[in-house]
């Protein structure tokens, strides 16, 4: 289980790099489509939020990758480093 | 019984207060064409830019930063005083939202005034939900912690259920004559949802004043064990912020999703696509409300028995499998094609109004058509009928408006209330789960954020990602539905392989 857990870290640190790039890609297609405020906006907030939530996944990936998830906390006192 | 009588205070207080600022916070979304009438006029390119600020920036971006804010100060001075001050910034917003002139009196004052309150009610209610959360749970006993905060969860959805019945409520008792009423309501109406708000806000701050500190957090400040930085405690370390990950794509971002989908999206689909009138649309939503509503506390309870994750993640398996059926089977119980017509009572009227200045017309058709189970047809044809020979409309603007019989009305509800019955189970363990993901000194900042990106990010854009998919791929009207599969997938498929079962864990009572 812990290596097909470390296994699918590769996974998540490459979905981050391919949403980031999906997401600018429709974003820059869209405005250009239609290049007014609103879309502007949109796609702009879109962007400026995915793209932290992509880093995040990254992280995740590389936690995977790296077994910070082999044994997760069982009891609360457990979580304080 | 003196505990038990505490416990449901605790709830009470806290669940009150969560339930008026999900109130607040609805009541703008569902009033949102009304409130672009008074305060954003589409005919001024800055109101409506300030009009598209306010959609997007509370929902989206401020939610994660009250997140941040109230939860840093909710680790510092406790959970008491936090939540407190988020009831009164959403309802002093919600209030002051009720009093601001239109932009036909103090212009360009009025929008910017309404989006500056949409932000702090954004603000807010980022820093509500973990603080009455974590409060809940700190109260509760160690196998009950999904059963207790299970009322918490109910508040979401009972805010909307109430923000439905206030705004469908005054819509229709301002005048004896519905269409004077609604147009009254459409004039200064509106505003009593808002102003209503103050009063619920008011009896739920008197509540949560005499409400005592969680016993958790004040053993921390006597012991002077609270955390100095909860922002770098929750984020910078490692630990820590692996849990913060793995709450949010694990769990946070699959459960919003299948929120928004039952609750808002359905309802947007069923007005929009399916064409079903608005108050038609808005009762299917509040029946299945009300009856899918005890199913919160149902798998909040059982989920002290087997454990969150299964039930969370079954959840979203099921949404996954079965939102496309379920829509397609809105799509058919709307659609008059397989109907039989009754071609007597067909109505056709038709009337012309002399356009000013020209010899031409304008033609305005409406067709009531019925049908055999009940379901009216209503289509208004509107185009302009030109006095020069062979000149035509190029495109008729069309509206239609269906309203559906007994029985394809109580299949509607059914269909939505199966739909919630999914957001129940994704939201009803999903407090207790993240509260035991993290320690008690950093509890409200760690669990808040990954719930505000899950539930605000994540869920929020689900009708607007869904809107705009179906407006590239215009063929498929199912093809909104991609994207609370995908997310849902990939936080099934994340949830399964990395969460843990914990049951009846003890929130740091060594050797319980």
């Amino acid at each position: 289980m812990n290596q097909l857990k470390r296994l699918a870290g590769i996974i998540w640190l490459l979905l981050g790099p391919l949403a980031i790039y999906y997401l600018v890609k429709t974003a820059a297609s869209e405005i250009a489509k239609k290049p007014v405020m609103d879309t502007k906006i949109q796609w702009g907030v879109f962007v400026v939020i995915f793209i932290p939530i992509a880093i995040g996944m990254v992280i995740f990936g590389w936690y995977a990758l790296k077994g910070e998830y082999d044994h997760l906390p069982e009891r609360s006192d457990e979580l304080i480093d | 019984m003196k505990e038990k009588n505490g416990i449901w205070k605790v709830i009470g207080a806290s669940s009150l207060g969560t339930l008026i600022e999900w109130y607040d916070f609805y009541i703008f979304g569902s009033l949102a064409t009304v409130l672009a009438n008074q305060f954003f006029p589409k005919t001024n390119p800055t109101a409506a830019l300030l009009s598209t600020l306010a959609t997007f920036a509370a929902g989206f971006i401020v939610r994660p930063f009250g997140a941040l804010v109230f939860g840093r100060l909710g680790d510092l001075i406790g959970r008491k005083h936090t939540f407190l001050l988020t009831l009164v910034i959403m309802g002093g917003s919600t209030f002051a939202i009720g009093l601001i002139p239109g932009y036909d009196t103090i212009g360009f004052a009025a929008p910017i005034l309404v989006l500056v309150l949409r932000l702090l009610q954004g603000l807010a209610l980022g820093g509500e939900y973990g603080g009455a959360a974590t409060y809940v749970a700190e109260h509760a006993p160690h196998d009950k912690r999904g059963y207790f905060t299970s009322w918490i969860q109910t508040t979401a959805t009972l805010g909307l259920f109430v923000s439905l019945g206030v705004i469908l409520l005054t819509r229709h008792s301002l005048d004896i004559d519905q269409a004077r009423s609604i147009a009254k309501f459409n004039d200064w109406g509106w505003r009593i949802p808002f102003l209503v708000s103050i009063i619920l806000v008011g009896v739920s701050i008197y509540i949560r004043l005499k409400m005592k500190e969680s016993p958790l957090f004040e053993q921390l400040k006597t012991s002077g064990t609270r955390s100095v930085n909860p922002l770098k405690e929750s984020f910078g370390h490692r630990s820590n912020l692996k849990m913060v990950l793995l709450a949010l794509f694990g769990a946070a971002m699959g459960q919003g999703v299948v929120w928004y989908t039952g609750q808002f999206y359905a309802q947007s689909f069923i007005e929009n696509v399916c064409k079903i009138d608005f108050d038609q649309s808005r009762t299917i939503l509040i029946w299945a409300i009300l009856f899918a509503t005890p199913f919160f506390v149902v798998f909040g309870s059982w989920s002290d028995k087997v454990g969150r994750k299964w039930i969370m993640l079954g959840g979203m398996f099921l949404a996954i499998v079965t939102y496309k059926p379920l829509f397609r089977q809105l799509l058919v119980l709307s659609d008059p094609a397989g109907k039989t017509e009754l071609a007597d009572l067909k109505q056709i009227k038709t009337t012309r109004v002399p356009l000013a200045g020209t010899s031409d017309t304008l033609r305005t058709v409406s067709r009531l058509t019925y049908y055999e189970d009940g379901m009216v047809l209503t289509q208004n044809t509107k185009d302009t009928v030109y006095a020069a020979a062979g000149k035509q409309t190029l495109k008729p603007e069309v509206k239609i408006s269906k309203t559906l019989g007994t029985g394809g009305y109580w299949q509607m509800v059914l269909l939505v209330f199966i739909m919630i019955l999914y957001v129940t189970m994704v939201y009803g363990p999903i407090a207790a789960f993240l509260v035991e993901l993290f320690p008690t000194k950093i509890r409200y900042t760690s669990m808040s954020l990954p719930y505000h990106i899950g539930n605000g990010v994540f869920g929020g854009l689900t009708p607007f990602i869904a809107t705009l998919l179906t407006t590239i791929y215009t063929n498929d009207a199912l093809v909104g539905l991609m994207y609370p599969i995908i997310i849902a997938a990939v936080c099934l498929v994340i949830g399964a392989l990395y969460i843990n079962n914990r049951i009846d864990p003890p929130i740091e009572v060594p050797n319980d």
